[in-house]
C-alpha cells in the first residue's frame, strides 16, 4: 500500500475525528438554522439544506475514499462504480420536477372544489364558474 | 498508459488479461462483486430517497423533522436531533473500529482482527438497540402508524379553542408552519379545534389534521430498510469473526481479504445512514 501500520492507524483516526466533528458541526448548524439555538434567529430553509448537502457529500467521500479504500483502487475500478452513480443526478431532476407537478394538480383541484357554481348555468347543462359567467 | 498495462497484466499472477486467471482491475472476484453490489445497492436507497422527496414536494405541509424526532431516553422532550446524533456516533464509531480490523487483518494479526470485530458487532448492535427505542417510542407512545400519521402542521395562523391535556391549552395561538402531534386517548384520535385568524379561510372554526400519510410508511420503511442492512451486516460479522477464530483465513494467507469485504459492506451501511440522516433529520 506504500504505507506503514503505524501511519495508516494514525490516517484512520484522524478521518473518523474530523468526520465526528462534521456530524456535530451539521447539527449545530442545522438547529441555528432552524432558529432552536438562539432564538428569534434563522437562516433560509435553502441555506440551510444546501450547506447540509454539500456537508453529507463531503463526508461520503471521506467514507468512500479512506475508509473504502476507494483512494488506492484502479482508475478503472473507481471510474466503473463511481460513474454510474451520475445517473441519479438525472433521477433527482425528473423526479423532484415531478413533485412538484403533483403540488401543482393538488392546489389546483383544491381550488376547483372550493369554488362555487353558477345554478342557472348548471340547469341549462353548464359547468361554468360564477365569474365566467358574469363575462358572457 | 498505466491503467492499461494495470488492465492487461495481472500483478500477483503475472498473466495476460486473455490467458485467464487475471484479475481486472487488479482486484480479486469477490471485492469487485462487492463493490457493484454495493453500486446497485446504492441505487436503491437512491431510489427510496428520492421517492421521500418528490412526494415531500408535493406536499402543501410536511412533519418537521425537529419536532418529530425530538425525545430522548429519560423521558425528555424538545431535544431536536439530540437522540439521532448519538445514533450517527454508534455507527461512526462501529465505522473505525471496522477500518482497524482490516489493518489488523492485513498484517495477519489474528487477535487483533477478533478484537476490533467484536467491537464492530457490538457497535452495531448498540445501533440496532438506538433504533428500536426511537421506532417504539413513535408506534407505541405517539401512535404513528405505515398509514396513520398523527404529526401534521399547520398552513394557517389561528388559536386553540380546546387544549389537549399536554402542552396545548385552550387560547393559545399558533402561526404557519408550526407543528403538533395529535394524541391518542382511549383509542380515540383528538383532533383540536381551532379557530383562523389570517387568510382566506380567517373566522372559521377547523379541526386538526392529519399528517402527509405517506410520512409512516416512508420512514419505517426507508429506516428499516437501513435496520435491514445493518442487522444481516451483523450476522454476516459474526460468522466471519467465527471463521477468524476457527484460524480459517491463516491458511488462504490473503491478508483475511474476507474482513475487507464484509468491511466493504459495513461501511456503504455507514454511508446509508449519512444520507438517511441528510433526508429525514437535517433537512
Amino acid at each position: 500500500m506504500g504505507h506503514s501500520y503505524e501511519d495508516s492507524k494514525k490516517k484512520v483516526l484522524r478521518i473518523i475525528i474530523i468526520l465526528g466533528i462534521m456530524t456535530i458541526s451539521e447539527v449545530i448548524f442545522a438547529l441555528y438554522g432552524k432558529g432552536h439555538l438562539i432564538e428569534g434567529v434563522s437562516l433560509p430553509g435553502y441555506i440551510v439544506s444546501l450547506v447540509m448537502i454539500l456537508m453529507s457529500i463531503a463526508k461520503a467521500y471521506l467514507i468512500v475514499y479512506e475508509f473504502m479504500h476507494m483512494k488506492y483502487e484502479v482508475p478503472g475500478l473507481v471510474k466503473s462504480v463511481l460513474l454510474p452513480t451520475l445517473l441519479l443526478v438525472w433521477a433527482i431532476v425528473a423526479f423532484f420536477w415531478e413533485g412538484s407537478d403533483w403540488k401543482k394538480r393538488r392546489n389546483l383541484i383544491s381550488d376547483k372544489n372550493s369554488q362555487t357554481i353558477n345554478q342557472d348555468a348548471k340547469q341549462e347543462g353548464y359547468l361554468m364558474l360564477e365569474r365566467e359567467t358574469y363575462q358572457l | 498508459m498505466a491503467d492499461v498495462a494495470v488492465h492487461t497484466h495481472d500483478e500477483v499472477t503475472g498473466k495476460k488479461a486473455w490467458e485467464g486467471g487475471a484479475r481486472p482491475f487488479g482486484a480479486s472476484y469477490g471485492k469487485l462483486m462487492m463493490w457493484y453490489f454495493l453500486l446497485s445497492d446504492a441505487f436503491t436507497f437512491a431510489g427510496f430517497l428520492i421517492a421521500y422527496g418528490a412526494l415531500r414536494i408535493s406536499m402543501p405541509s410536511w412533519p418537521v423533522p425537529d419536532f418529530v424526532f425530538s425525545t430522548f431516553p429519560g423521558g425528555f422532550h424538545h431535544k431536536p436531533l439530540y437522540f439521532v446524533t448519538v445514533m450517527t456516533f454508534v455507527l461512526l464509531f462501529s465505522s473505525y473500529t471496522m477500518v482497524r480490523a482490516v489493518q489488523e487483518g492485513q498484517r495477519e494479526n489474528k487477535k487483533g482482527v477478533v478484537f476490533w470485530m467484536v467491537l464492530t458487532i457490538v457497535g452495531g448492535l448498540g445501533f440496532l438497540g438506538c433504533q428500536a427505542w426511537e421506532w417504539n417510542t413513535l408506534i407505541g407512545l405517539e401512535h404513528m402508524t405505515v398509514t396513520v400519521n398523527p404529526f401534521g402542521t399547520h398552513v394557517e395562523s389561528g388559536i386553540y379553542l380546546e387544549g389537549d391535556g399536554h402542552e396545548i391549552k385552550a387560547g393559545d395561538t399558533f402561526n404557519a408552519g408550526d407543528s403538533y402531534l395529535i394524541h391518542k386517548h382511549g383509542g380515540e384520535w383528538e383532533q383540536l379545534k381551532y379557530k383562523v385568524t389570517d387568510g382566506p379561510d380567517a373566522g372559521q372554526e377547523k379541526m386538526q389534521a392529519f399528517g402527509p400519510k405517506a410520512f409512516g410508511a416512508l420512514f419505517f420503511f426507508i429506516t428499516g430498510f437501513h435496520g435491514f442492512h445493518v442487522l444481516s451486516g451483523i450476522i454476516f460479522l459474526i460468522i466471519i469473526l467465527v471463521n477468524v477464530m476457527s484460524g480459517l483465513y491463516v491458511e488462504r494467507k490473503n491478508g483475511y481479504e474476507m474482513v475487507e469485504k464484509i468491511g466493504l459492506y459495513w461501511h456503504f451501511v455507514d454511508l446509508v445512514w449519512v444520507f438517511v440522516f441528510l433526508v429525514f433529520y437535517l433537512i
